[in-house]
């Protein structure tokens, strides 16, 4: 195992909270409906190709786009297609989904069958088809990812299993559950795209993962297994990078720009499992906690079931939530209704009463800088803040108000309990307005 | 004494010398300004607005003066073209007075609470979180924004709705750029009328969001003798260049999202 003392600057060192950590994962039942979103990734979203009334399967396909940074949609149940309209998404607007009704017999589709991968472009198609999207959060489509421009020599296959916000194990379970198909999957992308080496960073919080991964991948000596300082924002895509290889990306460059693919633990053991089974992706593993969930634990749930569902499973509240967060509680996003669904992106549902989930009042900046230190951007929060609610929006350019990474360290960290990355959001969207307009 | 006394008469020989030529220069190369250019300026309202298309009153002024036309300011309205076409020699073009209207009457009472929202109080950034508090998507979110930038403090925010002072409202349109929903709308003063509502989801839907919605049921359509009245996504649009100000409308609108304004006369 190596161990490291590079440090990207900033971070802090959040309570950890991994209660779920040791709980096997449990196979959720089959909900009675699903509503699955047709924008569940970056990039263009797709349009539906079922109509209501069709019988749909397991596996087939519902929404595909012709745009290049796009991922086909599956069914993740067989049943009857209710209604194809636009519905609630996890970000609390409405997007075109579509409504299955399970029938509970999970009938796979004809369609399904494990891809021939013998070539580079074999693979990169076969994971197209799948629908795979970055597990971690971004929901990136992973075949973009795989297909850097020709220029760009790429030496490190990043596996980011750091895990760093509060509450979330599913990373973790899957390094402890299926630590082979990791392996496995980091090989055949290795081959598939002709990579010298791989490097898995975890940090050094789960020293259980960080043994098992090294055990299973002795045999190969272009697999490293590093040991991450636990500090917040470590799973960030930069500040991953710059951990394990002293490579900083620029602003407004991508991991290939430095020779870098990044990959979650989960995004890298699907399509090793995927390249056997031939099964899109339908099935996520969601960490249900928080204080007002009566069994927290890690659920494999079918995309598209509603978060209320899951909560059900997990033997609903102890008392009526206050917050329920899709995501970690540092990135989430705060859900008004249980009746948006589980997407392929989301790691975790969280659920929290008034004492822990309330934000305090916001005071007055006292100019103390403790965001700017934290900041793993190297950005000035209080400043960007402050320009935002002025208003004067043409000026925030100059302080890379685009290079945020909305990991929420400033607003943790501020004692005035200011918005600060709420204005962040703010200012960015207006220097994108601003730039469309110029 | 000497020592110091040639640096003190040099520097003042300079200076005298400088002085001398500068206010030599000054009257020999003078360029005089055009004198309509001030008195266009000082009939404009000195808002600087930017509602006629130029950066502020000074530029437009220079503009008029260089035969821009004289009815762009919403401002100062008709009171001020005929101004400009008395001191331009030109002839009077007619200015529609405009006034900008909230097409929106959810206020908290009409419309439910999805979320209870603690951030930063402003229009925008409460829109980032899932459409704003407010169950219609569409709706005025009541923060403000649009109040803040108003140079002439016609607007007013009521119990979660923005509300514009028709009578202090000068048409500039710097609300319109500011709201997020798109829902301030620029309409002639002299229409009395308007559909104030701009939901475009279907009838039930929007009834369930808000009590005074639009469902788009046609009836005022049908009612209208100018058939001023049409109906776009689910949504019913008063056209202000036909409507007749008959009042017609109003008494056939089910959930009373058309309103009477006569705030302006």
């Amino acid at each position: 195992m190596l161990f490291i003392n590079r440090l990207f600057s900033g971070g802090v060192a959040v309570p950890h909270r991994k209660d779920t950590a040791e709980i096997e994962t449990v196979v959720m039942d089959i909900p009675s409906k699903v509503i699955i979103p047709m924008a569940q990734h970056s990039g263009a979203p797709c349009r539906p190709t079922v109509k209501t009334g069709d019988i749909v399967k397991v596996g087939q396909l519902i929404g595909e786009s012709d745009a290049y940074i796009s991922a086909p949609i599956h069914s993740s149940v067989s049943g009857v297609v209710k209604r194809v309209e636009p519905m609630l998404y996890a970000s609390g607007h409405l997007v075109m989904s579509v409504e299955i009704e399970a029938d509970k017999k999970q009938e796979l589709s004809e369609d399904i069958k494990a891809p021939v991968v013998n070539s580079r472009e074999q693979f990169i198609e076969a994971i197209r088809r799948s629908g795979l999207v970055g597990l971690g959060g971004a929901g990136f489509p992973s075949h973009v990812k795989l297909s850097p421009p020709k220029d760009k020599k790429i030496d490190y296959l990043i596996i980011n299993g750091a895990e760093c916000e509060p509450y979330i194990t599913s990373d973790y379970r899957e390094c402890i559950e299926f630590a082979p198909y990791i392996i496995k999957g980091i090989q055949l992308a290795l081959d598939m795209l002709e990579i010298p080496r791989a490097i898995i960073g975890i940090e050094d919080n789960k020293p259980k993962a960080i043994n098992l991964l090294k055990e299973k991948s002795k045999n190969d000596s272009r697999i490293s297994v590093y040991s991450l300082p636990s500090r917040y924002p470590q799973g960030a895509e930069k500040t991953l990078i710059y951990t394990v290889t002293g490579r900083k990306v620029p602003p407004g460059k991508l991991p290939a720009d430095v020779g870098c693919i990044v990959f979650n633990v989960n995004s890298i053991s699907f399509m090793a499992k995927y390249i056997e089974t031939g099964i899109p992706l339908i099935k996520k593993r969601v960490t249900v906690d928080g204080n007002v969930v009566r069994e927290p634990k890690n659920v494999e749930v079918l995309i598209g079931t509603s978060i209320g569902d899951v909560f059900e499973f997990c033997g609903g509240f102890v008392s009526s939530p206050y917050k329920v967060l899709m995501g970690g509680p540092m990135m989430g996003i705060a859900q008004y209704s249980l009746e948006t669904s589980v997407i392929k992106n989301t790691n975790a549902i969280l659920a929290f009463d008034k004492k822990e989930g309330d934000l305090p009042p916001e005071t007055p900046c006292i100019r103390c800088g403790r965001c700017a230190t934290v900041c793993p951007m190297n950005l000035l929060p209080q400043e960007i803040n402050r320009f935002v609610m002025a208003g004067r929006y043409d000026e925030l350019h100059k302080y890379h108000v685009l290079d945020c990474i909305e990991c929420g360290n400033c607003s943790y960290i501020c004692p005035a309990k200011r918005h600060l990355v709420q204005s962040i959001r703010l200012g960015k969207d207006a220097v994108r307005r601003n730039a469309k307009k110029a | 004494m000497t020592e110091i006394g040639i640096p003190v008469i040099i520097v003042s020989g300079l200076g005298l010398l400088f002085g001398l030529l500068l206010s030599y220069a000054s009257k020999k190369f003078e360029v005089k300004p055009d004198e309509k250019i001030e008195i266009i300026r000082g009939l404009l309202p000195g808002a600087n607005c930017g509602a006629c298309g130029f950066t502020g009153c000074d530029l437009y002024a220079e503009a008029v003066a260089g035969g821009a036309g004289i009815n762009l300011c919403p401002v100062g309205g008709m009171d001020l073209a005929e101004k400009l076409a008395e001191i331009m020699g030109k002839e009077t073009a007619a200015c529609e007075k405009y006034i900008a209207r909230v097409m929106c009457k959810g206020t908290w009472d009409n419309v439910s609470i999805k979320y209870d929202y603690d951030g930063i109080v402003d229009c925008r950034a409460a829109a980032q979180m899932a459409g704003g508090p407010s169950s219609c998507i569409y709706g005025c979110e009541g923060m403000g924004s649009c109040k803040k930038v108003c140079l002439f403090g016609a607007i007013e925010v009521e119990n979660g709705l923005a509300r514009i002072i028709e009578e202090k409202c000068a048409g500039c349109g710097k609300c319109i750029a500011e709201c997020p929903k798109g829902i301030i709308k620029m309409v002639p003063a002299r229409s009395e009328y308007s559909v104030s509502c701009s939901n475009h989801e279907k009838g039930a839907v929007a009834r369930k969001n808000c009590k005074v919605a639009c469902i788009a049921c046609q009836r005022c359509v049908k009612e209208c003798p100018e058939n001023a009245i049409t109906i776009v996504d689910y949504c019913a649009v008063i056209d202000p260049g036909k409507c007749v100000n008959c009042g017609k409308c109003i008494l056939v609108c089910p959930t009373g999202a058309i309103s009477k304004y006569t705030g302006y006369q």
